[in-house]
């Protein structure tokens, strides 16, 4: 059986994304709690991007209508987390 | 014969460095084959032939800085005899004395995702591909920290050179001169003139959401494509301003190539084509857009995309603004701007409502066109995002 993954290697997953829509972002001081866009100055084609990407990676399903959900590291994770349950 | 030369890929560009030549003498080349890799102030650029037959003779070596117009290779078409070897050089060369350094990335390297950012040259990821290099590893000396194909080589050789920005901050100060350059152009030479509209979006955002709502997350559309398309298919009926001036006239342009203004990461932007935009479908449009944007930021443009707009698009709303006043990219003869959709009231049989609504503004030469050529552009854009479903 394959062990669920961590919370945090779920964050880590998610910050490895978001390092490939921003390389030159500092993600070490981003703030969980605070929206991706606000800090890392992403437009709307880059967090298409990484929606992408966490689908991809997660293989959840994630419609228009959640965008707001995964507009922080805290949101993004409880999202990964819930599509686990 | 025909020759190959250096290409202009912006309105001040004046010259390039050769990178990497992309065929050898010889070998058999089409029209729209990459011929070369060159560097210029923005971005490093794989350059398209112009023609189809065999490469007679390659005049330029990579390093070498090449102005604008210079022939750097000689190309013998089909059926023509091979050329005399007495054919002059056509091509001085300028070596280039600044070399790039090459610092190890200290930090965690992790394998790129498909079809995500790494900032890499098309001539280095076939290098490294070909050194068996993991370019993921390395961080680049190009712009915006794009690796190069010296970084490459260096890596290739284990060399470890002393940590610099230098070079991307130079590239940085070029680019914002050469935009300065062409701005300042334009506001010289162009008699701006600058009209706005506000467009009722709600039914092009209901539209949206309901096409999206369709469509897996991988083929989604943003409501900029719905802009770019809008503004392609209103040129039809307002030709005169997808022209570029020439010579002291415009002279149109039969194909509407939108010039899609995206900003880079570190500063300043680039205007790259979208070419034949009114006769995409969204979605191929939407999928050309996001490779267009992933190219730009990671410095991987064709020359032609950088020397065909027949106008530009710029989108601000991003960053909260309300009104585009654009300035022309010359010689381009018009720029449209979006701002940002917000909620307004609206008058809409005889109540008031909250409406989406965004404001579209033209920037446009006087020379070439006239306030009411200007307003029917607008009136046709808004006329066409009031059907989105016919886009």
């Amino acid at each position: 059986m394959t062990p669920t993954p961590s919370d945090a290697d779920t964050r880590a997953q998610i910050l490895r994304l978001l390092g490939e829509i921003a390389p030159e972002a500092d993600l070490a001081a981003l703030n969980p709690d605070v929206s991706f866009r606000d800090q890392l100055d992403l437009d709307s084609m880059d967090f298409l991007n990484f929606v992408v990407a966490l689908h991809n990676t997660f293989h959840i399903e994630i419609p228009e209508s959640d965008y707001p959900k995964y507009l922080t590291l805290n949101g993004c994770a409880a999202q990964v987390a819930a599509s686990r349950t | 014969m025909a020759d190959f030369v250096m290409p202009t890929l912006g309105a001040d560009m004046t010259e390039g460095t050769l990178v990497q030549w992309k065929k050898r003498v010889g070998e058999r080349v089409t029209k729209g084959d990459i011929i070369a890799e060159v560097d210029t102030d923005k971005a490093a650029i794989e350059v398209e032939c112009h023609a189809t037959g065999i490469i007679e003779r390659l005049l330029a070596k990579p390093g070498d800085k090449i102005p604008v117009g210079t022939v750097m290779a000689v190309i013998r078409e089909e059926g023509q005899p091979a050329a005399a070897p007495s054919r002059p050089q056509l091509f001085t060369p300028q070596p280039v004395s600044t070399q790039p350094v090459l610092q190890p990335d200290t930090g965690t390297a992790a394998s790129p995702l498909p079809g995500s950012r790494l900032r890499i040259s098309p001539a280095a990821r076939t290098l490294a591909a070909e050194r068996g290099i993991d370019p993921t590893g390395l961080r680049g000396t190009g712009p915006e920290g794009a690796i190069t194909l010296d970084d490459i080589t260096r890596a290739a050789k284990g060399a470890v050179g002393v940590a610099t920005s230098a070079n991307a901050a130079d590239r940085q100060a070029r680019m914002r001169q050469t935009i300065a350059a062409a701005m300042a152009r334009s506001k010289r030479e162009i008699p701006h003139y600058y009209l706005s509209t506000t467009i009722d979006l709600s039914r092009a955002l209901a539209w949206l959401t309901a096409e999206n709502g369709r469509r897996p997350v991988t083929e989604r559309l943003l409501v900029s494509v719905l802009f770019i398309k809008a503004v392609a298919l209103a040129l039809r009926q307002v030709p005169e301003l997808n022209a570029l001036w020439k010579e002291g006239e415009a002279v149109r342009s039969e194909r509407i190539h939108i010039g899609t203004a995206i900003s880079l990461r570190q500063g300043g932007l680039v205007a790259p084509a979208l070419h034949d935009a009114d006769r995409a479908g969204l979605s191929e449009l939407m999928q050309r857009f996001q490779d267009l944007v992933k190219r730009t930021r990671a410095g991987s443009l064709r020359s032609s995309e950088l020397s065909d707009p027949t106008i530009t698009v710029t989108s601000l709303g991003e960053q909260g603004v309300e009104t585009v006043f654009g300035v022309i990219y010359p010689p381009q003869v018009a720029l449209v701007g979006f701002g940002k959709v917000v909620e307004r009231p609206w008058v809409a049989d005889g109540l008031v409502v909250p409406r989406p609504v965004v404001t579209a503004s033209l920037s446009a030469d006087h020379r070439v066109s006239d306030g009411h050529r200007g307003g029917l552009f607008l009136a046709e854009l808004d006329r066409l995002l009031q059907e989105p479903h016919a886009l």
